[in-house]
């Protein structure tokens, strides 16, 4: 800490509100007096993204498509459909469209204009996503960008990179691990990991404990999401 | 502690990722602003499409942080100005209305709620 705290104290004690948070305000004032917005309505988008909708929806999404293979198909044939019925709707009116892997394939998703991600089944998107380094390379060089992350493809495996938009935002399903066979739906959500379901990982393997985890360990999953 | 700077021969580095468990926002003020224009759009001012649109152009203007540290500067600046298209407020009282929250901030005894019927100045 280099901050001087030697300057003298007699000075009144007042708020300073950032440039940004200032703005802010001055806008929700403005659009409250006009009546564009409820100030009520605006906390309660706040409290949903920052508490209810995450990765663990589209955790149990991807958990349902390995042990019902007819979930599966209907996810492949009309994703927005199939993962409504989970109770996960869009609030733009997207679609969703899943895109699967498998031993050939792997499958990532960017959004190189903006920052298109599919809320509803990840939640807000993490800062690398919004970041031009990724929104331009993930394209350009995917295998460098999963390198980055930790995730080495065989030499053999495709690439195959989507490009989200306003009206399309991708899911990836990744391959269900193996030696899986025994676990319960919720115990297959568990292996399932956020950047599992953008495709820049892949989901854990039983027993492996990891700070990717969407749910902490000792916790059963249910009730959550 | 400042950022550390860009390494030329490698300009694509990732920002590091804070986890599944991290805060969604940084701060407030991006929570609101995130939450303004979801509301906007499902009142029907805006299109999703549109929204998109804008903040693509905001987002690709030079000196934009390559780690994307500063995405809610643009991601507001994209709600101003299609509040100007809408014809809903221009820049000008966007500025008046914030100068007002600044003096209300300033008048506001330590520790209060910042409100803006503390400003003490003349907003109109």
């Amino acid at each position: 800490m280099t901050h001087d705290h030697d300057h003298p104290h007699d000075h009144h004690h007042d708020n300073d509100l950032d440039p940004f948070a200032a703005r802010v305000r001055a806008l929700e004032t403005i659009l409250t007096e006009k009546g564009l917005i409820d100030p009520a309505a605006i906390d309660a988008i706040i409290e949903t993204y920052e508490h209810k909708v995450g990765p663990r929806n589209g955790a149990r999404v991807v958990a349902k498509a390995w042990s019902d293979q007819g979930f599966a198909e209907w996810l492949a044939e009309d994703a927005t459909a199939a993962i409504a019925s989970l109770g996960y709707t869009g609030r733009q009116g997207e679609h969703m469209q899943a895109v699967f892997n498998t031993p050939d394939t792997h499958n990532l998703v960017v959004c190189t204009l903006c920052s298109c991600y599919p809320w509803t089944v990840l939640g807000v998107p993490p800062v690398w996503y919004k970041a031009p380094a990724y929104r331009s390379r993930a394209v350009i060089d995917p295998r460098g960008v999963l390198a980055e992350f930790g995730t080495i493809l065989p030499e053999t495996t495709r690439i195959r990179v989507w490009d989200s938009t306003a009206e399309l935002r991708y899911l990836v399903v990744p391959m269900r691990p193996e030696e899986t066979g025994h676990l319960s739906e919720d115990e297959l959500a568990r292996l399932v990991t956020r950047d599992s379901m953008i495709g820049t990982g892949l989901p854990l393997r039983p027993g492996a404990l990891s700070p990717d985890a969407l749910w902490p360990a000792g916790d059963d999953g249910e009730g959550r999401g | 502690m400042s950022p550390p700077e860009t390494d030329p021969a490698s300009p694509f580095r990732l920002p590091p990722d804070a986890g599944p468990d991290a805060p969604v926002f940084a701060e407030p003020w991006q929570a609101q602003a995130f939450a303004l224009a979801v509301a906007l759009n499902e009142r029907g001012l805006f299109t999703w499409s549109e929204w998109a649109a804008e903040l693509s152009a905001k987002l690709a203007r030079p000196g934009a942080d390559p780690g994307g540290a500063d995405y809610y500067r643009h991601w507001l600046d994209a709600l101003e100005a299609l509040l100007a298209k809408k014809g809903v407020a221009e820049p000008d009282i966007i500025d008046q209305v914030t100068n007002a929250w600044h003096r209300a901030a300033h008048a506001t005894p330590h520790g209060q709620p910042i409100r803006l019927e503390n400003d003490p100045g003349e907003r109109s």
